[in-house]
């Protein structure tokens, strides 16, 4: 269950914080330049950040009470590797999906 | 027609095909945040205050494991650093527009808005200022309805589908979806792959800190390599 108290806090907040982000450079800083070491770094936060957040869920579902299985496996990496051969966000989500419900009927 | 109609109306087009993107994408956020207990109201509060679909995902993965409130609000604000690139970007071009356009605008600063205006700038460079923000806002017209009620639907829809439907791996495979498409280097495989194993190891540490320790250091590895590739290269 999740908490209210907390669910606010984030919305707000983090509601705020990505106005904030959002509006830097456009409302306040104008044409000033980012240090060039943070352009980069700015450039890999996504590719970090939402791979490594499902990798726990991807190796031990809690679904499955933490045991590694074939099917959410296997559908993870054909995600990974349509979505690395095609570019499309969408194919990729649905040869995942496709893996995940088909592989129980093979195996 | 106007000029800046004319701009407007390009951007909606060049938007509309998204819509295959944000559609599903936004029906599963209304139908996971509906499935982890969230009200209808408490739903669209969420999309309108944010309105940011990754950092939403990730923010409500990490309250439905209890997560501490500092780790969702760093990890969902991780996600969002990007914008921060968008908003350097655009500044250059509409950055003498008024205060209260620029501050409208900067609420509707999307992946989508982001990338087709900037295309769009690339493009055609003797564009006016009011044909840039005309066209900024013609790119983000089609989205944030769409989002905003395909939201709404997966949220109603989320309401009549069973619990035993196995939805647990949605998550999964839309966060790798999205990711694997933006690994366009070598580099940016070094980010993501040391990312996931380093939180993968970490996983020891108190809940969620290994991510935020792991994608940091992935981060700056993605960074440092392209930095270094840049130097042997010059």
């Amino acid at each position: 269950m999740i908490d209210r108290t907390q669910f606010w806090i984030v919305v707000v907040v983090l509601g705020l914080a990505t106005y904030a982000i959002r509006f830097s450079f456009l409302g306040l800083l104008g044409n000033r330049a980012l240090p060039g070491w943070l352009q980069r770094s700015l450039r890999y936060t996504a590719v970090a950040v939402l791979p490594a957040l499902v990798a726990p869920a991807v190796l031990w579902p809690p679904a499955t009470g933490g045991e590694p299985d074939a099917a959410r496996l296997l559908a993870a990496v054909v995600t990974v590797v349509v979505g690395l051969a095609t570019r499309q966000m969408i194919i990729a989500a649905l040869a995942g999906v496709a893996t995940l419900l088909g592989v129980p009927f093979l195996l | 027609m106007s000029a800046s109609r004319e701009s407007y109306l390009r951007g909606v087009r060049a938007a509309l095909p998204f819509a295959v993107v944000i559609v599903p994408f936004a029906m599963l956020f209304g139908l996971l945040a509906s499935e982890a207990g969230l009200q209808l109201y408490e739903i669209v509060a969420f999309s309108l205050s944010v309105f940011a679909g990754a950092s939403q995902f990730a923010a409500l993965h990490l309250l439905q494991d209890q997560a501490p409130l500092l780790v969702i609000l760093a990890t969902s604000l991780a996600v969002n650093l990007r914008m921060l690139m968008y908003s350097v970007t655009l500044a250059p071009h509409v950055g003498a527009a008024p205060l209260g356009v620029r501050a409208v605008m900067a609420y509707l600063l999307v992946d989508q808005s982001f990338a087709l205006s900037v295309a769009e700038y690339d493009k055609r460079p003797s564009m006016t200022l009011p044909e840039k923000t005309a066209y900024f806002f013609g790119a983000v017209t089609p989205v944030l309805p769409l989002w905003m009620g395909s939201t709404v639907a997966g949220a109603l829809a989320g309401r009549a589908i069973p619990p035993e439907y196995a939805l647990d791996f949605a998550v999964p495979i839309a966060f790798l979806a999205m990711t694997a498409p933006m690994i366009r280097s070598w580099p940016h495989a070094l980010a993501a792959g040391l990312s996931v194993v380093l939180t993968l190891v970490l996983t020891v540490l108190p809940y969620g800190t290994g991510l935020l320790v792991g994608s940091t250091i992935g981060m700056a590895a993605g960074a440092a390599f392209e930095y270094w590739r840049e130097k042997a290269a010059a």
